[in-house]
């Protein structure tokens, strides 16, 4: 599902955020992603869905390589790829419903299929009877709730997470969980960056540590390791 | 790949791309206003120099058309003499017509031209008797006076080309300065124009940002901004295409009056009108999709 073969990223100020990166998800994982703040985490992610370019190694996701990937080429790879932003990132004059049914609306798909899609997606994150609501009527929940609904109103195979619960008080965070457990639940991949040392050592999965741009750890049902 | 460029965009997306665009134009209204006056202003500069630009463009035209070669008898030639030159002119292949006209009869035109004055000359005349030739291609005219000089009795062969040439050299610097100044206004315009989409990406940054994190396509993206621009660019010109249709037909009645029965004549209203307001809409059009264009370019990173 994602390949990095010896992935080094520096940025043009000169620090390097990654340091020969070897990983390997397979279709279906729940994968944290842990470690201290400017570690790489946060690189780490953004080299998944394109949003930066490794400097020397190899990155494929879903059998594309990111490293031949033509720029005019990577929206069809973010057509396969949910994120999901501690910020929630929503459109504050839209509504819940035109929110979700945005992602769809820009890559051109009918309206009968928007209408559906969205309507299931708000179904399974539990805000159909709040779809008129614009964000700000919202709670901080809800509206991360909203923003996971667009991640996956694509389909996408693999849903990409940067600290979904940083923003959320515990008891929401825990409802967001849920959430993500359902889609992983149904077969899609997911990659989560997180600080959320109780969620990590709860819920275990799969935990890769980075520290100083390399992964120093890669459990199997790992735990969160440091102490939050 | 790249579904959406220009081929294939569903209509929905057509119609989306529309919305959008207005939807920018009146967000940033007062940058939309001075976009727009900007292009106003522009355009009916460039339309007014391009008006008299061409309009001088047929005066030269006309002027050439009309030349005739004046061919001076030398004062010692006989009547045969005088003769001969007339028949040898007239073979010239390039000659259509040639008269005679007396020294006496030049004169008179001469003071019915310039006036009285020149009665003095009644008693001395200074002219030469000649023959005025005409070309049957106006281009031919220096080729046929440059021959007629070379044969004997000829005094001097002339042609209006210090005329036409004095207008043409008008004409060149006419341009060349109305083309600086108008390049000068085109890239103001564009600039503004610009100007204004940039502020539009800034405003929607946001929604941009989602759009590229979900995969829409680079020009689905684009599209709405190049549309603004067009739409700066044309609403821009509707008002300089309105001052000159309007204005062009009151300079048409004035100097078909004034100018009636000369050969020098102002271009028809139509299909004049025509062209100018679509080289106006063309220009217009064209500054504000090159605008944008450049915003686009610089600021939306996609």
């Amino acid at each position: 599902m994602i390949e990095m073969k010896d992935v080094t990223k520096k940025y043009s100020n000169g620090v390097t955020a990654l340091r020969s990166i070897d990983v390997s998800i397979k279709q279906g994982e729940f994968v944290y992603v842990v470690g201290p703040s400017g570690a790489g985490k946060s690189t780490f992610i953004k080299m998944m869905y394109r949003e930066e370019k490794p400097t020397e190694g190899r990155i494929v996701v879903n059998g594309v390589n990111l490293s031949t990937l033509k720029d005019r080429n990577v929206p069809l790879l973010r057509r396969q790829i949910g994120v999901v932003f501690q910020d929630f990132k929503l459109l504050p004059t839209l509504t819940v419903y035109e929110n979700v049914a945005f992602a769809l609306e820009v890559i051109e798909e009918s309206p009968a299929v928007i209408k559906k899609r969205v309507l299931d997606v708000l179904n399974l994150v539990g805000l159909k009877n709040k779809a008129r609501m614009i964000p700000s009527e919202l709670s901080g929940g809800e509206q991360q709730r909203v923003s996971i609904a667009r991640s996956i109103v694509n389909k996408p195979k693999v849903v990409i997470a940067d600290e979904p619960t940083g923003n959320l008080d515990p008891d929401t965070a825990w409802d967001i969980m849920s959430i993500f457990e359902k889609i992983n639940d149904q077969g899609t991949t997911l990659v989560m960056a997180t600080h959320n040392k109780e969620i990590v050592n709860t819920i275990r999965r799969r935990v890769i540590a980075i520290e100083n741009g390399r992964i120093v750890r890669d459990e199997q049902r790992g735990d969160y390791g440091y102490e939050a | 790949m790249n579904s959406g460029v220009i081929t294939g965009m569903k209509p929905s997306t057509f119609r989306r791309h529309f919305r959008e665009s207005f939807k920018n134009l009146s967000r940033n209204g007062w940058m939309t206003f001075a976009a727009v006056s900007a292009v106003t202003v522009t355009l009916l500069l460039v339309g007014v120099f391009l008006t008299v630009l061409l309009n001088l463009n047929k005066a030269a035209t006309d002027i050439e058309k009309d030349v005739e070669v004046r061919v001076l008898i030398k004062l010692d030639a006989t009547e045969t003499e005088q003769q001969a030159l007339k028949e040898q002119i007239k073979n010239l292949p390039e000659v259509e017509s040639i008269t005679y006209s007396t020294k006496e009869k030049e004169l008179q035109n001469l003071i019915k031209d310039l006036g009285d004055d020149f009665a003095l000359f009644e008693q001395n005349n200074p002219l030469y008797d000649v023959f005025v030739v005409k070309t049957k291609r106006p281009a031919d005219t220096p080729k046929a006076a440059k021959k007629i000089k070379t044969f004997d009795y000829t005094e001097d062969a002339i042609y209006g080309e210090k005329k036409v040439e004095r207008l043409f050299s008008f004409l060149k610097t006419s341009r060349n300065i109305g083309m600086i100044l108008s390049l000068g206004l085109l890239f103001t315009a564009m600039f503004l124009i610009s100007n204004t989409i940039k502020m539009t990406i800034f405003a929607r940054r946001k929604e941009i940002e989602i759009m590229r994190l979900v995969g829409a396509t680079n020009w689905f993206i684009r599209w709405p901004f190049l549309l603004e621009g067009l739409w700066l660019g044309l609403i821009g010109s509707i008002l300089p295409v309105a001052a000159i249709a309007i204005g062009y037909s009151y300079v048409i009645e004035a100097m078909t009056m004034r100018m009636q029965g000369h050969f020098i004549q102002p271009l028809a209203y139509f299909p004049f009108v025509w062209q100018i307001s679509g080289i106006i809409l063309l220009i217009g059009a064209f500054i504000g999709m090159w605008g944008s264009f450049m915003a686009v370019r610089k600021f939306l990173k996609v």
